[in-house]
């Protein structure tokens, strides 16, 4: 079949819709900039399906083994040193189609929730020109076949993020937390960036399968030469990725590059739901799992994504147990799944069973994608119902709001991994992966599954019991636009928990059965029953025992509530170092030093011509006794001297 | 075809503005004359693009030569290659984005465009000269008419800043002058010559070259905001009308890499080699002091002169690496700031016209008011931070893979810590867009406001969609300036 | 016959003279006059040497009679200036006319 063709246009839609709805939205369009962008949007969805369905079931294997097809590939910009140069092309492989899937039905989603949504803003054009660009830069980032592809749609989708958080652009918190997501993402990028170019250079392409292909072979050239030499004790090749995957921590929001995702919730709902929650923040699992192929071999820079992603797991959860923002829990929660993920990744071995971690990790990313988007797009509806983030404002709502509630329960049981959803599937396999892989990974992961069923439903007994709040809606529960998307993102928490996945997506294309272990999943299941009961002993109905276990806490409390000064700590470094010692001695060198000297130069020629400007009298009769003595002066050196 | 009509055409026009002097008849000569420049810089590229054999092998297009001065070898000989034609391409734009930006120049209008023209005059003469004296006269032209561009037309101090730059730039020009003399007096046929083919091929003495070389270097180099030779540029360029700002930034410091790769590298690759790591940490000095000093800047002009000491390290950076790809990037460096930076005054420009203030503290949410201009502002914004899809991310992306190809360790610290410069980058540049048209609306009369005017959107168009040409199809630029850059990478590899 | 020894004498004495006058009067005529004096000065030199070394030839003699000529003119001239001066500074002291210094 023809994927360069249907992927192509993937790409193109949703580009061709940015532009269009970018320059004649505000005109034109008007009226019908909402509905081009999700009849876009329904377009490619349909289209990933089924090219989805075509590379899996149809024509994707050959021998058992899924082999990555390229579906395009052309030349952009050739660099003159070995085979070094930008190309832009369609790499279908199990993960990448898999992705295709999660971004197109989520942005799906999102663009029919905005509908109802965001009907009454005035950038409502512009809003969904930047979905569209959103999509298009997630897109050509998962389809990438060259590292410098992916490095440029990364570049994009972090600027689409920018103008998403800052879409409220006169709310100043929406500015700063606009800013603040692009600096430290492009901090993390320049993480990347180096690794990139090391990769690139000591392999001598920058080709994602000719990487793999030269580095995944212990006895290459280019393996040999780049674990041989080092820096600092470490090998160039542990050095390059663990900088690419600076990058991919700094996308994903890992500890201790997060700072930036919960203030990112800033942004519109359905955005966050869209980006921070399904698409973007994975983009670093996804590029980890991109060269697992040459991550595998590594021990050390494994190991430093398995205990990056177990402390953020851990860390991101135990903050959340504090936070009152509705959003910011949802944030903390998604930053505590990513590292998951992203644990599973770094315990994992590769090809057939004993990549389990690989393909748990793609799983969960499948499964969390949609009932971490329906849990966002409730929190949308609630917000859009009560007109706070704010959880103390909250309660009773499951009588006003039936539907959001209903679906929301379900996404709070699936993501605490409460059987049969989804999330108990793809939680399950990894913890089984860290289990075999690493124990104390392990441990962290189940203590952070207790704690996770314990926040979630902290938030939900808080907004959808206790006691009713006085509300002043204008409305109902929210437009169908608005119940549709969390319908069918129910629907598919439930169903996806179901697939098979290890059969389509391993980390060498090989398909293997995976088992329920019905006595691993008694420990993981009690730590879910336990953090379920907790909340509901404790925020059920409104008490005092939250706020005296709060304070029993003390240090440790304040310090959860404060998310450990780590924003504090970033404040410090960059207000009170980088600008204080770097920049501002920089621009008085420059004013004083630098143009300093130019200046004294300018003033002391100035000086001199002063000085001997006083010769220049202006009497005639001064001149005339120069020009006598200048003569007497030349008569004496040509009669005496001169010889 | 005859280079020549180049320099003909913006003279004829200059001339022609002569003498008229309401404005409206004297802007439309000016943008006749400016529209024609770059229909003719487009025949020009379609042209070379068309005859494979001058485009590919390396040796000049169109030469032709005319002596200027018989007795002293002084001819006006000129010629291109795919690097000219660049310069050339950006020199027609800028100069036709500057026209259309001064629409409205109530003040002595004759004077002001007829100085216009004359600059660019002096830009074409001197891309297209192969002849190092007559080079040198047209680097002297596109110098002296920004003394009264900017003393005459600016604002704030402007005769400190045109005395200085001026002064400066002239101290260049001599230094540059003791350099061309170098080779004129001591080239190894043991003829008296200024012509560039001939000086390359009968190159100095080692010891020669090492002697000339930083006279060249860094004379050109002063125009390239060279540290710490680079403080003429801030004040410059604040102080400087807009249209001239934009020739200044867009045009004026490319003269600098242009001669640096042209006379310095081509005709004296050995000195260039030894002086490679001298070059480098200069550049790379510039790179990230720049940045830092952008930082802690309040005043926009300031904010994007300093960028342009910052992000003109990069075309000194890439010359210095002395690696294909890193002279390649260079040159789109050159090409791709230019654009840039003449966008940025350009938008400046509209804003002060209508805030009547350049402080970033005393505006806010712009973009409720004037969507245009904050949207071309926050374009410019993004090619500066170096977004993909923008010209400004493949000029860097060549030169940190062309200078990471160098294995030393100095090569390897100086690129990082030039790739360090693109978060610092992002940092001064979200804080502009942050505070001037993000954040709520400043002051009730920003609601008046009008956005931008048919001939303000003119020029911005232009020069985003020549961004967005590099920015996207970086393949074509490359594929223009290969042959170039090849040539003078040729001769840095014959000579080590 | 007088030996040349007094002619010269004489010459630089009137030299001398003129040019003590050229140094301190302020007097713009007075200083016109000094100036004759000096050139005189080199007159008498220039018939004493024509005398006495080339007794044969006229060459110093035409060179008195150019330098008269000259000093006629230029007496004129300065003259004139002087005159303009007095009208535009009402003054012909030397000093008056500063304009030109620094």
């Amino acid at each position: 079949m023809n994927y360069a063709l249907l992927s192509a246009l993937l790409l193109l839609l949703p580009l061709a819709s940015f532009v269009v709805l970018g320059i004649w939205g505000r005109s034109i369009f008007r009226k019908a900039s909402g509905i081009i962008g999700t009849a876009v949007l329904g377009t490619i969805a349909a289209l990933s399906v089924y090219i989805a369905c075509q590379y899996f079931l149809v024509d994707g294997q050959l021998n058992g083994t899924y082999q990555p097809i390229i579906a395009l590939q052309t030349e952009w910009l050739k660099f003159g040193y070995k085979e070094l140069s930008i190309d832009i092309g369609i790499l279908l492989d199990p993960i990448s189609v898999m992705m295709l899937v999660v971004i197109t039905v989520v942005s799906l989603m999102v663009h029919i929730f905005s509908l109802g949504y965001m009907k009454d803003e005035e950038r409502y054009s512009t809003y969904f020109a930047f979905l569209s660009l959103f999509t298009f830069s997630m897109l050509g980032l998962v389809i990438s076949v060259n590292i410098f592809q992916i490095y440029m749609f990364w570049e994009l989708v972090g600027v689409s993020s920018y103008l998403l958080i800052g879409f409220f652009f006169t709310k100043p918190s929406a500015v700063a937390a606009s800013k603040k997501a692009f600096i430290v993402t492009r901090f993390a990028d320049l993480g990347f960036l180096i690794g990139i170019l090391i990769l690139g250079i000591q392999t001598g392409t920058l080709d994602f399968s000719t990487i793999i292909d030269r580095l995944s072979n212990p006895q290459s050239e280019a393996f040999i030469s780049m674990t041989s030499a080092g820096f600092l004790g470490l090998s160039t090749l542990t050095w390059a990725l663990i900088l690419v995957f600076m990058g991919g921590a700094g996308k994903s929001a890992m500890f201790p590059l997060h700072i930036w995702l919960p203030d990112a919730m800033e942004g519109p709902t359905p955005v966050s739901a869209l980006i921070h929650a399904a698409t973007m923040v994975v983009a670093g699992v996804y590029l980890v799992a991109r060269l697992f192929p040459v991550f595998h071999l590594d021990e050390i820079a494994m190991s430093v994504v398995a205990w990056v992603g177990a402390t953020s797991a851990l860390f991101a959860a135990i903050i959340a147990t504090t936070q009152t923002d509705i959003k910011r829990v949802l944030a903390y929660s998604t930053m505590s799944q990513i590292g998951y993920m992203m644990f599973s990744l770094g315990v994992s071995g590769y090809g057939g069973e004993a990549g389990l971690g690989f393909t748990a990790s793609m799983f969960h990313l499948f499964t969390h994608a949609f009932f971490k988007s329906l849990l966002f797009l409730g929190a949308g509806a609630v917000i859009h119902y009560v007109h706070s983030n704010d959880m103390t404002d909250m309660g009773g709502l499951r009588k006003h709001m039936p539907v959001t509630h209903a679906t929301f329960l379900l996404a709070c049981l699936a993501i605490a991994g409460v059987p049969p959803l989804s999330g108990f599937f793809s939680k399950e396999e990894i913890l089984l992966a860290a289990y075999e892989g690493n124990k104390a990974i392990y441990f962290i992961a189940l203590f952070t599954a207790g704690l996770t069923a314990f926040y979630m439903f902290r938030l939900y007994f808080m907004i959808f019991w206790q006691k009713e709040k006085h509300y002043d809606p204008h409305h109902g529960e929210g437009p169908m636009s608005m119940k549709l998307p969390l319908i069918v993102l129910s629907l598919l928490t439930i169903v996806t928990g179901f697939i098979p996945f290890a059969q389509y997506v391993s980390s060498n294309g090989k398909g293997f059965d995976t088992h329920l272990h019905l006595m691993f999943s008694i420990a993981p299941v009690a730590m879910v029953i336990i953090g379920i009961g907790v909340a509901y002993v404790l925020y059920q109905k409104a008490n005092d025992k939250p706020t005296n276990l709060a304070n029993a806490m003390g240090g440790l409390y304040k310090a959860a509530y404060r998310k450990f000064y780590i924003d504090e700590l970033y404040l410090f470094i960059t207000h009170k170092i980088i600008f204080r010692f770097i920049g501002k001695p920089a621009a008085w060198t420059d004013k004083n030093i630098v143009d300093g000297t130019v200046n004294t130069v300018a003033s002391a020629t100035d000086d001199v011509s002063f000085m001997i400007k006083g010769w220049q009298s202006g009497k005639v009769q001064q001149y005339a006794m120069y020009f006598f003595a200048g003569a007497l002066l030349l008569a004496f050196i040509f009669i005496y001297l001169w010889h | 075809m005859n280079l020549n009509w180049l320099i003909v055409l913006p003279v004829v026009s200059a001339l022609a503005i002569l003498p008229f002097s309401q404005l409206k008849q004297v802007r439309s000569i000016a943008a006749i004359g400016a529209t024609l420049q770059l229909l003719l810089s487009c025949v020009l590229l379609y042209v070379f693009m068309q005859d494979p054999a001058s485009g590919m092998s390396g040796s000049l297009a169109f030469e032709s030569s005319y002596a200027w001065y018989k007795p002293l070898h002084i001819y006006h000989s000129v010629g291109v290659d795919g690097i000219s034609i660049a310069m050339i391409m950006l020199t027609a734009i800028v100069v036709l984005a500057g026209v259309l930006i001064s629409w409205n120049m109530e003040k002595m209008s004759r004077e002001f465009f007829f100085l216009l023209m004359l600059l660019s005059a002096g830009a074409y003469g001197y891309f297209i000269s192969t002849d190092v004296f007559t080079m040198f006269f047209f680097l002297e032209l596109a110098v002296v008419p920004k003394f009264l561009l900017i003393g005459i037309w600016g604002s704030g101090k402007k005769e400190y800043s045109a005395t200085k730059l001026v002064l400066m730039l002239m101290g260049a020009s001599a230094l540059v002058f003791i350099g061309l003399s170098g080779l004129y007096f001591n080239n190894a046929s043991g003829n008296l010559s200024f012509n560039m083919s001939e000086l390359a091929a009968n190159p100095l003495s080692v010891e020669q070259q090492k002697f000339f070389f930083p006279f060249a270097f860094i004379g050109f180099g002063v125009f390239t905001a060279l540290f710490p030779f680079h403080t003429w540029v801030p004040d410059g360029h604040s102080s400087a009308p807009t249209a001239a700002s934009m020739f200044l930034a867009g045009i004026s410091m490319k003269l600098g890499g242009y001669g640096i790769l042209r006379v310095a590298t081509t005709i004296m690759p050995e000195a260039a080699h030894y002086y490679s790591p001298y070059i480098i940490v200069l550049s790379a000095i510039a790179i990230l002091y720049g940045s830092f000093a952008t930082m802690m800047q309040t005043d926009l002009k300031y904010i994007n002169a300093y960028s342009s000491v910052s992000h003109t390290g990069f075309v000194l950076f890439g010359i210095g690496m002395l690696t294909k790809t890193a002279i390649a990037g260079a040159v789109i460096q050159m090409v791709s700031h230019g654009l840039m930076t003449a966008l940025f005054f350009a938008v400046i420009g509209m804003v002060y016209e209508r805030t009547h203030t350049r402080m970033v503290d005393k505006m806010g949410g712009l973009l409720k008011t004037i969507p245009f201009i904050s949207t071309v502002f926050m374009i410019a914004g993004l090619t500066s931070l170096g977004l993909p899809g923008f010209s400004g991310f493949v000029a860097e992306m060549m030169v940190f893979i062309g200078s990471w190809e160098n294995g030393g360790t100095l090569h390897r610290v100086a690129t990082i810590a030039a790739t360090a410069s693109i978060v610092v980058t992002a940092v001064y540049i979200l804080r502009a867009i942050g505070k001037v048209i993000m954040g709520p609306v400043e002051h009730e009369a920003y609601f008046e406001f009008k956005d931008a005017r048919w001939n303000e959107k003119t020029a911005a168009i232009i020069l985003v969609a020549a961004i967005l040409v590099i920015g996207i199809t970086p393949f074509l630029i490359n594929h223009l300036i290969t042959p170039g850059t090849e040539a003078i990478m040729n001769k840095l590899v014959a000579n080590p | 016959m007088v030996p040349v020894s007094h002619i010269l004498l004489l010459s630089t004495a009137l030299f001398f003279i003129g040019m003590y006058g050229l140094f301190t009067r302020r007097n713009m005529i007075a200083l016109l006059m000094s100036i004759e004096l000096m050139l005189n000065s080199i007159n008498i030199n220039f018939v004493a040497f024509n005398k006495y070394v080339w007794p044969g030839q006229l060459d110093g003699i035409f060179f008195t009679i150019f330098i008269i000529t000259i000093a006629a003119a230029e007496a004129a001239i300065a003259i004139a200036i002087v005159i303009n001066l007095y009208r535009s500074h009402l003054s012909i002291d030397v000093n008056d006319a500063a304009e030109l210094k620094h």
